[in-house]
């Protein structure tokens, strides 16, 4: 089959029209989301709006979905809880799934440098701290190079210093790596702060969808970055004072 | 030392001495209150914990010398040590023993295997558990021991009837589980694996089996154990040679201290077994203990 042409030029997300109910629950309406290539959207929304049921969709963990979609072979996904097995060190976690040869061996090193945990490499999982976990997540995520990364709440655990450093972590990585990201969060602040979109799942739909102009480093005290919170805060149905 | 608290007015209660007032606004050291871990002495903590059955051994001593035990029923301790030594120095206790041993790895042997693999079978697939799963809960439901006569109808009365009565109870202690260990193996982890391209036979090596392996070392200690048990039981019905024969024996001519010495062979084996499961789970679950070390 030959490749799609819309997928295989210009965008790295083409979903048109999903639905899916849970029992008689209509979970989403008539979704229709096209992401980028190289593009960093949060999506937002609230608990049990979807938003999850969405990425799952994306990440081909839940097929049963009605509509369009397409997305990139090369995918990966980070998870809320890093999801490393316990019984394998830090190093072929990294590697999981992964041709065993030298060349992706010095590639997953090479990841684990890059989260800055190159002395943990034969480290086992729980003797990590939370942001270390989530670290390796990412490096695993990484290394296999995709187009399209997938990041379900994945500093929701985190305290909020770590957070802090995993935010700017994330950036550096993106501007490296540059692969589409869908970022899933409940947290506005985080949405700002790092996506150039941010989307509002509402209603099973897209219900509202935002640039973020504010050229990096973006701040809090920005008086856009406000306006933006606003304006989110009042479509997930908060007032803000 | 003294602290006066300054500006705090009087107190609403009026303490009932002036000497309980002071020590209540005397400060402590809260080093001095902290518990301190406890068994971090000379002596090492294996050492300790035997000091249990070192008193009651000495119990049992002074209780024998005062001649309050009748030593045809309680023959001291001594006494058991020097008939112990005795069929140790003769070569009896060890031929016996090895006979008994050979009986019990053999139906480890078997049960492990057999149980193992229908664990493996019933755990990673659907039709697997439905062949078998049934069929471990009714085989778990009958008490072993009533199996005995069947098994010595179809099998005959030598061994090949008491190493199947040993390995029908390892079979269920390490199918049970076993294969709830592999059935709950986390979820998220299988998932997130699947998402990371892990195919089916790996997936199998480097998620599930290792996954499970806590819940088979569970079944493995219940097994070592149960053995020793089925053992004891199926030597009674007739048995040529072993500690079960030596144990008839010495009830017959009413060797009361070699039952003893038996009573305490069979304590040895099951906590030598006790401890070769310890010494497996350090080595393969060291991810743990890593855990359990922080």
């Amino acid at each position: 089959m030959a490749p799609d042409p819309i997928y295989a030029g210009r965008l790295a997300v083409a979903a048109h029209g999903l639905a899916k109910d849970f029992g008689a629950q209509p979970i989403l309406r008539d979704l229709s989301l096209e992401i980028e290539r190289g593009e960093f959207v949060a999506l937002l929304g609230r608990s049990g709006s979807g938003k999850s049921t969405f990425l799952r969709v994306l990440g081909a963990l839940d097929g049963d979905v009605r509509g369009d979609i397409r997305v990139p072979r090369q995918r990966a996904i980070v998870f809320q809880d890093p999801r490393l097995l316990p019984w394998q060190r830090v190093l072929r976690n990294v590697l999981l799934g992964l041709p065993r040869d030298a060349g992706t061996r010095t590639r997953a090193l090479a990841a684990l440098e890059e989260v800055g945990l190159s002395h943990r490499v034969n480290a086992w999982p729980r003797t990590l701290s939370g942001g270390e976990a989530q670290r390796v997540a990412l490096a695993r995520a990484l290394v296999r190079e995709p187009e399209l990364l997938l990041l379900d709440e994945p500093f929701g655990a985190l305290d909020a210093l770590t957070r802090i450093r995993m935010h700017k972590l994330l950036r550096d990585l993106y501007r490296r790596h540059r692969p589409a990201v869908l970022l899933v969060t409940h947290d506005v602040d985080e949405a700002i702060m790092l996506a150039e979109r941010v989307l509002v799942l509402g209603d099973g739909r897209i219900s509202l969808n935002l640039r973020v102009d504010i050229p990096g480093p973006r701040h809090h005290a920005d008086p856009r970055f406000g306006a933006l919170r606003e304006r989110l805060l009042r479509e997930l149905g908060v007032d803000s004072d | 030392m003294q602290t006066a608290t300054v500006g705090s007015g009087a107190p609403a209660i009026a303490p009932p001495s002036g000497e309980s007032a002071s020590r209540r606004d005397a400060l402590v050291d809260p080093r001095a209150l902290a518990q301190r871990p406890a068994g971090q002495g000379l002596v090492p903590r294996w050492l300790q914990r035997l000091l249990g059955p070192a008193l009651l051994l000495a119990a049992w001593h002074l209780l024998a010398s005062a001649d309050i035990f009748d030593p045809r029923t309680t023959p001291a301790p001594l006494t058991v040590l020097r008939t112990a030594a005795g069929l140790a120095a003769s070569g009896v206790l060890l031929d016996n023993l090895l006979a008994s041993l050979q009986l019990v790895v053999k139906g480890l042997a078997l049960g492990l295997s057999v149980g193992l693999a229908a664990a493996v079978v019933a755990g990673l697939s659907r039709a697997g558990e439905n062949i078998v799963d049934a069929n471990m809960e009714i085989l778990r439901a009958i008490p072993n021991f009533a199996l005995l006569p069947i098994l010595i109808a179809w099998f005959g009365i030598d061994d090949v009837s008491k190493v199947l009565l040993i390995a029908l109870h390892v079979i269920v202690c390490v199918y049970i589980n076993t294969y709830s260990a592999i059935r709950n193996v986390d979820a998220g982890l299988i998932e997130a694996a699947r998402t990371f391209g892990v195919k089916r036979r790996e997936l199998i090596a480097t998620v599930i089996l290792p996954g499970a392996l806590p819940g088979f070392l569970i079944g493995l200690r219940l097994a070592l154990t149960g053995a020793w048990l089925s053992l004891i039981f199926a030597e009674t019905i007739n048995a040529p040679i072993g500690l079960g024969r030596m144990m008839s024996d010495a009830r017959e001519y009413f060797r009361v201290d070699i039952i003893f010495v038996l009573l305490a062979v069979y304590a040895l084996l099951g906590l030598l077994s006790l401890a070769s499961v310890r010494y497996l789970e350090a080595r393969l679950l060291t991810w743990r203990r890593a855990f359990d070390g922080a």
